[in-house]
């Protein structure tokens, strides 16, 4: 099963176009460097004054559909099983066994290793979320500290993506760009992106994981999400979720920012996913907020915008449950993970 | 010139905490006579919702407790009330109109009461409890377990219960291991809050009482139906219009709740109470094959 997306453009290509031809370290360093600063007190005002939206009744409904229709329900666990990824399928298929009306989750996400299950027990589910199914996310790339060679990286993506994995997420190496590697960092996605190439010369989506919260500063988060977008990402993702702070709202807000400026000087959309550390619908529904105040509500679709979480879809459906029932739910009312 | 008065502000206690109700609205509360006395919390449905999630997030570790350890924390409450009487008899000639002397036997009840209930928590197993005999090389035994969330509406009468009440719903809730959500008296309110004041500077986890003041009518359906509550005390809601509380008992059986129904008064003490928001779990276990 394989999954088109509107922005399958070769590794590097963006780099070359914007960068020019002759792509060099010096020239990924100059404009890297030649970005703005962040506007860090500005950038959380703004958050917060996102976060004081109401939203409420037909238009709430529509949000807690839109959180379960863009989540990536995840078990990223050294004790995952087989059989844990089994439930967690049957979960993605089936949100809420009490209410057939509720839609499914965009994707599973799992270690690579357990790819191969999570398709079989997708079966006939299986495919692109934005029709309705459910795609297989793999994370990859020596997940979550991105601590190894990078031929163990491209093995681990390779295998993930020949086992039927829709999407990779990988990580990139923190210390190589804090200490201002960034030519090694590009380099490396580019290796990734192109270890994503299928048999049939499409490629799977690839999400890269900046891990905002090893980066110290906003400037950083800025210059990673350039240089993601630059060497190919397909999505821009915050968190392993391994590591706190995971999301945050003003992180969130100022990815989507390079989002929508890449998008006005080259028309092309990237995804962004946050993940770690949203819990509630409450949280959630902030970002979907965030998401339609600055990159528009267009973005609010499973190729665009996911959200990466273990425990929101339970929080979301008892919301929903309240909805549509008139009294509150409680935790025996939905599955425990 | 003469002294401002530092009138206190009376909240909402929810989760160990003492927030304002998320809905801002608050209600004047009144002597029997129509004196001004505090403005209260008038609690929403929303703090009730949060309110179950402090006490459901409370359950497990308190019930996890021993019974011994959950009746020296009781025990200490009583010897804290104790050591505030002065403010409880002053609340309650405020707030019910009656004499010191007649508030200050309200206030020994009330301590008496919470000993009483107290010195229950390691016992009452031994009374519910029991081996069973069975033909066979196993034990069988039944032992009483906490129900888990528990709301609660506490007398309503104007006078005699306004501290005496609370106490009397509460503490054969809490005792087993159970968590509550108290819906105070709502004319006189104070020393319930005051009480819960108590709770936070002793022994007692936060969440484990839950104290909401407000209407009683407003909020009782809203904790009726709710599905993470596991047990309805509707102790005071006979006071409620047109016998609403038979439809907050309906509401509550579509959810399995165990319902105890209204009384008059404060309730008296009894192991009945403490055993209507237990379960009873029966195991077996295999003797040595020796």
């Amino acid at each position: 099963m394989t999954i088109d997306h509107p922005v399958a453009l070769a590794p590097a290509e963006r780099a070359v176009r914007l960068l020019g031809g002759d792509l060099t370290e010096k020239a990924l360093r100059l404009h890297l460097d030649g970005l703005a600063g962040v506007d860090a007190v500005g950038l959380e005002a703004r958050a917060a004054n996102l976060a004081t939206r109401s939203i409420k009744t037909s238009s709430k409904a529509w949000a807690l559909d839109t959180i379960i229709r863009t989540c990536d329900l995840t078990t990223l666990e050294g004790a995952d099983t087989p059989g844990k990824v089994r439930s967690l399928v049957a979960k993605a298929v089936m949100p809420d066994p009490s209410d057939p009306s509720c839609p499914r989750v965009a994707a599973v996400c799992v270690y690579g290793d357990m790819v191969p299950y999570a398709v079989e027990a997708l079966g006939a589910h299986h495919g692109d979320p934005d029709q309705g199914l459910v795609s297989v996310a793999a994370v990859a790339t020596a997940f979550p500290s991105g601590r190894a060679s990078l031929d163990i990286k491209l093995a681990d993506t390779r295998e993930a993506v020949a086992a039927g994995a829709d999407e990779i997420d990988m990580v990139i190496d923190r210390g190589a760009f804090l200490s201002g590697r960034f030519g090694l960092v590009f380099d490396q996605i580019v290796a990734v992106k192109e270890a994503c190439r299928r048999t049939d010369g499409s490629y799977a989506h690839l999400k890269v994981i900046l891990e905002t919260g090893e980066l110290q500063t906003y400037d950083n988060v800025r210059r990673a999400s350039w240089l993601s977008i630059l060497a190919g990402a397909d999505f821009i993702k915050t968190s392993t979720g391994k590591v706190s702070p995971a999301a945050t709202l003003p992180v969130t807000l100022l990815m989507l920012e390079v989002i929508r400026d890449w998008n006005r000087l080259t028309g092309e959309r990237i995804g962004m996913k946050p993940a770690g550390g949203i819990r509630s619908s409450k949280d959630a529904v902030r970002y979907l907020v965030t998401v339609a105040e600055t990159v528009g509500e267009q973005w609010l679709v499973p190729h665009l915008w996911r959200f990466g979480a273990s425990s929101l879809v339970n929080d979301v459906l008892l919301q929903r449950q309240k909805m549509t029932t008139g009294h509150y739910s409680g935790p025996d009312y939905v599955t425990v993970d | 010139m003469s002294r401002l008065s530092v009138p206190k502000t009376y909240k909402l206690a929810i989760g160990g905490a003492f927030p304002r109700s998320e809905s801002g609205r608050t209600y004047v509360v009144t002597s029997p006579s129509g004196e001004f006395l505090a403005n209260a919390s008038l609690a929403s449905r929303k703090d009730a919702r949060d309110a179950v999630v402090a006490a459901r997030g409370a359950q497990a570790k308190w019930a996890g407790a021993t019974a011994y350890n959950r009746g020296q924390v009781l025990y200490r409450i009583a010897e804290l009330l104790e050591g505030r009487r002065a403010q409880f008899v002053d609340e309650i000639v405020q707030s019910e109109g009656v004499t010191a002397a007649v508030a200050g036997a309200q206030v020994d009840a009330t301590i008496d009461l919470w000993v009483w209930y107290a010195g229950w928590a390691d016992k009452y197993a031994q009374v519910a409890g029991n081996g069973n005999p069975v033909s066979g090389p196993y034990f069988n035994l039944s032992v009483p377990d906490a129900t888990g969330v528990v709301a609660t509406i506490a007398p309503q009468d104007r006078t005699g219960v306004s501290l005496l009440g609370l106490a009397a719903v509460v503490a054969p809730i809490v005792l087993s291991g159970n968590t509550v959500v108290v819906v105070a008296n709502e004319a006189a309110p104070l020393s319930a809050i005051s009480l819960a004041e108590v709770l936070a500077t002793s022994d007692v986890p936060g969440g484990v009482v839950n104290v909401l003041t407000g209407s009683p009518a407003e909020l009782a359906p809203w904790l009726a139906s709710h599905a993470d509550v596991n047990a309805l005390d509707l102790a005071g809601a006979g006071s409620l219009a047109d016998g609403a509380w038979v439809d907050l008992q309906i509401t509550a059986a579509e959810t399995l709740k165990r319902v105890l129904p209204p009384v008059e008064g404060a309730p008296a003490p009894s192991l009945e109470r403490i055993t209507a928001f237990v379960e009873t779990k029966t195991v077996w276990h295999t003797k040595a094959m020796l």
